[in-house]
């Protein structure tokens, strides 16, 4: 079944194009990546499907739902979430309150119930703490709930990011460079952590990442950008082979 | 992570953890209403107690926007003119005096409605960006509401009005500022509250959180000038007299200083930070007067300190901590409380430093 579809997704800084007519269809329960060189537009298609920016023109539709022009936090509570190629955690606040920023929208009582703590509040911030508290068992950092979230090591920093966009119940992930910073003992964990969630939340995966060992690994499907266009798409073997995406990535031959 | 060690406790013990904060509280509040009596407090002191309980309510409503959410407002004296004048114009125009005395938590609360009703006509436009923006608007509000004051020649114009009783006690700003304490501490831990504080910390990513960032900052700057808004009805009602000179930009920067010298994002600086300011500032009346120096240097004193505090002790007496009594049950094992004599809080700060 059909998750998201985007078509001919364009998007200018200015004079710059960042983005050429991308287009990609995701199934559900899929692992798709997308990889190429630094300054490609990969992290800025992320952006466009998160509505940090607006695209110049091109549609997203995601279970029948156009998202272009949406509000960011609109986005998200439809079923899609991010993580951040540099780390962006609430560095001051607690492990804890990251997971449970992350459940804002879930959240039914009203402030009035909040700031005069009527009995449905009560009860629904007990029922946020549990739930986050699994969360963080999943990713076991449950004893570093109370750890101010920037004292954390960097794997664990990493995998509270995964948590965090996690707890906003997506059927979407987007990964933006996860294995970034990781040594090979690291990025093993990582893989297997990504195969989990995605079992454990019949999640749809969208990642980009430059560690050929994490994308070869888990990926079901490549599609290779450059300047902000699509040069191949295909099986992870149907890529390592193709001509374009070697001389994208190595320069062309001749060069040699 | 502390594993909470279940022990038998005596049921004495746990009643008295249970109900001491509330115990306390009545004995001061019975305190507020005997010591004046008695004059134990003479009517100076209890003056100087009402200004420091307006200003802990002034400096909490300020510190939600500019401490907690990490925006600036620098118009707050806006809000306060507001509650004031509404509260005034009720209890002189409207209110019969009979029932002066039994309606005035409803004028007050008045006062902060039409405040806060203010507050989100500022605040629609001004949300759209983040940054300076917020303080421009709110400066130039500050301005627009005071000249608006001053040419409304039915309110006394530049003249000010009179003609309120002096409704604002000693008990009864000691239980506003309960009330506004207790409304900000839960505002603070509940959902909207961790939305500001993912504000302040990284507003890209609170939205990529599903935080309705719009939504939050509307409503906290709206509760916030609700409360500014009180300040100002209780204020106006313990000068019995107000004027739109009263109410200027020199006002909100006392409100600044207040909030930048308790600490940002903490209640209890807040509440440290305008005793502290106050006290200081009636000294040094005295002080200048003693000295035979003019007043008007008082007025050179607040922003100098603005600027000492911003480069020496940005973070003020308290940034960011909060004492336990003011943090929710369930809360508590989680923030960094303060309490300067605990040496489980001065050891957990060396262990903090050893693995940094």
């Amino acid at each position: 079944m059909n998750l998201m579809t985007i078509s001919n997704l364009t998007h200018w800084f200015s004079g710059l194009r960042a983005v050429t007519d991308f287009n990609i269809s995701l199934e559900k329960g899929e692992l798709v990546a997308i990889i190429g060189p630094n300054g490609a537009g990969k992290t800025t298609i992320f952006n466009l499907i998160t509505g940090v920016y607006r695209p110049t023109s091109g549609q997203i539709n995601f279970e029948g739902k156009e998202l272009v022009g949406l509000p960011t936090n609109q986005i998200i509570t439809s079923g899609i979430a991010r993580t951040f190629q540099n780390i962006r955690l609430f560095k001051e606040l607690t492990v804890l309150d990251n997971i449970r920023i992350a459940q804002f929208a879930s959240v039914c009582y009203s402030p009035l119930e909040a700031i005069f703590h009527l009995p449905g509040f009560h009860k629904e911030e007990e029922k946020i703490r549990s739930r986050s508290m699994e969360f963080l068992h999943i990713f076991d950092l449950e004893d570093q709930a109370y750890t101010i979230s920037k004292n954390l090591p960097y794997g664990q920093q990493r995998r509270l990011e995964i948590a965090r966009a996690l707890a906003t119940q997506p059927k979407l992930l987007l990964l933006d460079e996860p294995a970034a910073g990781m040594n090979p003992a690291e990025v093993e964990h990582l893989i297997e952590l990504i195969q989990m969630i995605r079992e454990q939340f019949e999640l749809t995966i969208l990642l980009i990442e430059h560690q050929m060992r994490v994308v070869m690994g888990i990926a079901e499907r490549i599609k290779v950008v450059d300047f902000g266009q699509t040069i191949a798409e295909g099986t992870p073997i149907e890529i390592q082979k193709n001509p374009r995406v070697i001389e994208a990535y190595l320069g062309e031959e001749e060069s040699k | 992570m502390d594993v909470p060690v279940s022990v038998k406790v005596p049921l004495a013990v746990k009643f008295w953890t249970r109900w001491r904060m509330k115990f306390l509280l009545c004995i001061i509040f019975a305190l507020t209403f005997i010591l004046p009596k008695t004059g134990i407090i003479n009517p100076y002191i209890d003056m100087v107690l009402i200004y420091i309980g307006i200003n802990m309510i002034l400096t909490i409503s300020l510190n939600l926007v500019n401490g907690y959410m990490g925006e600036f407002s620098v118009g707050h004296a806006g809000f306060m003119a507001l509650g004031a004048y509404t509260a005034s114009l009720l209890s002189v125009w409207v209110i019969p005096d009979s029932l002066n005395s039994y309606l005035f938590p409803l004028t007050v609360v008045i006062g902060g409605v039409i405040a806060g009703a203010f507050a989100l006509i500022v605040a629609f436009p001004s949300f759209r960006t983040r940054g300076d923006y917020l303080a421009i608007v709110t400066l130039a509000f500050n301005m627009i509401i005071k000249s608006a004051i001053e040419n409304i020649d039915g309110i006394g114009g530049p003249r000010g009005f009179m003609g309120m009783d002096k409704m604002t006690n000693l008990p009864w700003t000691f239980v506003w500022v309960c009330i506004t304490i207790f409304l900000a501490r839960n505002f603070i831990f509940s959902n909207v509250g961790r939305g500001v504080l993912s504000l302040r910390e990284d507003e890209t990513a609170a939205g990529l959180l599903s935080v309705n960032t719009r939504q939050v900052k509307v409503l906290t700057f709206v509760f916030s000038a609700f409360l500014a808004g009180i300040a100002g009805a209780l204020y106006a009602h313990e000068l019995q007299y107000i004027y739109p000179k009263g109410f200027t930009i020199a006002k909100s920067t006392d409100m600044l200083v207040m909030v930048y010298l308790g600490g940002i994002g903490s209640i209890g600086g807040s509440i440290m930070g305008a005793t502290v300011y106050t006290v200081v500032l009636e000294a040094l009346r005295s002080i200048l007067q003693f000295a035979g120096i003019s007043q008007e240097w008082r007025q050179v004193f607040a922003p100098l300190m603005l600027i000492f505090l911003m480069i020496y002790r940005p973070k003020g007496i308290m940034g960011m901590r909060e004492f336990s009594f003011l943090i929710p049950e369930a809360e508590r094992f989680q923030k960094i409380s303060l309490n300067p004599f605990s040496k489980k809080n001065r050891n957990r700060k060396k262990s903090e430093e050893l693995k940094s």
